[in-house]
């Protein structure tokens, strides 16, 4: 049997979807971050989005039986910490997708400011439903590691924002 | 430097200070667990849950690390849930129950702003795996931070009983902070070659990062010092951790390979 290509793989994982956020894939959400082979072995090398996030065991087993059902002999996933996983490693297209899915884009990753006082204008978020700009956090922190809580006064709906970091 | 790099003795200190940094973050992650389904409104109960998960998240990674820099087959799980408390190496201040919403952002608070400061200096670690660690760690802990501060702000200037119950939270937790900044000779060979960073560096950023909170809060750092507790680092802890690593080791020990 022939090698795949690397392209044909990169295609392949372009296929493997967040299974908490199943709209945006595994490239566009910028985590594969190399692919190549030792010898017969495909390394897919990925990074964390968040330390503790309890999706990526899911993520990376999901890599590995989609390159295997589809030809490829051998498949061991690589993980690495630096450089650390930023938002803005996240496509156009995955950006487009969320926005679809109805979670707020991440816009660019600021350094923080640690000692919130006097407060940075926060950014504002638009909407993903009615693209209102009249929006307020509710919570830095939401549904899974990546999310903060957004309320829209435009539609009245609360919606999640992915955080930028 | 990569760890395959370092003579064994350098790797048996190395192992010992990657215990105490994960540690540290696998019982406060256990504590903070308890707030799973308590907290005071619905956004609270849900930030809090966050925060322990990326605390266990790093604590996975740091004692992933540590095992293997151990090179004795034992890894997260097994020095997390297969060990007893003497063998633990967290700091006092994390074994400390949960107590009401106040204790628990304050203690949040001084934690993660040790946190901010260590892993910042760790970032640029000579050993590679820690550095690249390290950088991760401190991305996620300024959400923590700013979290936590924010609440001591808003209770500390906030109502007569709210200041109270931070102030006496404040009051018991102050006796604690000494041994975060507290250096030894397993951290000292490390500080030589540029692996860890001595803690005793690490007080005058945090002390400077607390004040501005304070500040901010209305709150006064305690008059009088009490006398520091210590002894953690080295296997001497309260009576809470025993208590505690029971029923959080209780499943694995009792069904052993269990999986789910």
């Amino acid at each position: 049997m022939s090698k795949l290509t690397i392209a044909r793989a990169w295609e392949l994982l372009d296929e493997v979807k967040d299974p908490e956020v199943p709209v945006i894939s595994v490239v566009d959400l910028g985590i594969v971050r190399d692919l190549r082979y030792v010898g017969d072995c495909l390394e897919v090398v990925v990074t964390p989005t968040y330390s503790g996030c309890p999706a990526l065991k899911v993520i990376e087993s999901s890599i590995a039986e989609h390159l295997l059902a589809n030809g490829v002999a051998k498949v061991e996933i690589k993980n690495i910490f630096a450089p650390p996983w930023t938002t803005d490693w996240i496509t156009e297209t995955g950006r487009a997708a969320l926005k679809a899915y109805g979670i707020a884009p991440p816009g660019a990753a600021a350094i923080e400011q640690l000692v919130p006082f006097p407060r940075r204008p926060e950014p504002i978020i638009p909407c993903p439903f009615c693209n209102s700009a009249s929006t307020q956090r509710r919570s830095q922190f939401g549904s899974t590691a990546c999310k903060a809580l957004y309320f829209c006064d435009g539609c009245n709906q609360p919606f999640e924002y992915f955080k930028a970091i | 430097m990569k760890i395959s790099e370092l003579d064994s003795a350098i790797r048996t200190s190395l192992f010992e200070y990657l215990l105490r940094l994960g540690d540290d973050r696998v019982v406060l992650g256990q504590r903070m667990g308890d707030w799973c389904g308590h907290g005071p409104t619905l956004e609270e109960d849900i930030a809090l849950t966050n925060i322990t998960l990326d605390t266990v998240g790093h604590a996975a990674t740091l004692l992933h690390l540590a095992g293997e820099v151990e090179g004795r087959g034992r890894d997260e799980d097994a020095l997390a849930y297969l060990r007893d408390a003497i063998d633990f190496r967290n700091c006092l201040m994390v074994e400390l129950p949960r107590g009401d919403f106040g204790f628990t952002v304050v203690r949040q608070f001084l934690f993660s702003a040790y946190s901010h400061v260590l892993f910042q200096a760790l970032s640029t670690s000579s050993c590679e795996e820690l550095a690249a660690i390290a950088q991760k760690i401190e991305k996620e802990v300024r959400y923590h931070v700013r979290y936590s501060s924010d609440w001591v702000v808003r209770l500390g200037d906030g109502t007569v009983e709210s200041k109270d119950r931070v102030n006496d939270a404040l009051t018991l937790l102050w006796g604690y902070t000494g041994e975060l900044f507290e250096s030894d000779s397993v951290e000292g060979k490390l500080v030589g070659l540029g692996i860890a960073v001595d803690s005793s560096t690490l007080r005058p950023p945090w002390m400077e990062l607390v004040n501005q909170v304070f500040t901010l809060a209305t709150l006064a750092v305690p008059a009088t010092t009490p006398s520091m507790l210590t002894g953690a680092r080295h296997g001497r802890h309260s009576e809470h951790l025993g208590h505690m690593l029971s029923e959080m080791q209780i499943l694995p020990r009792s069904h052993p390979g269990a999986i789910w």
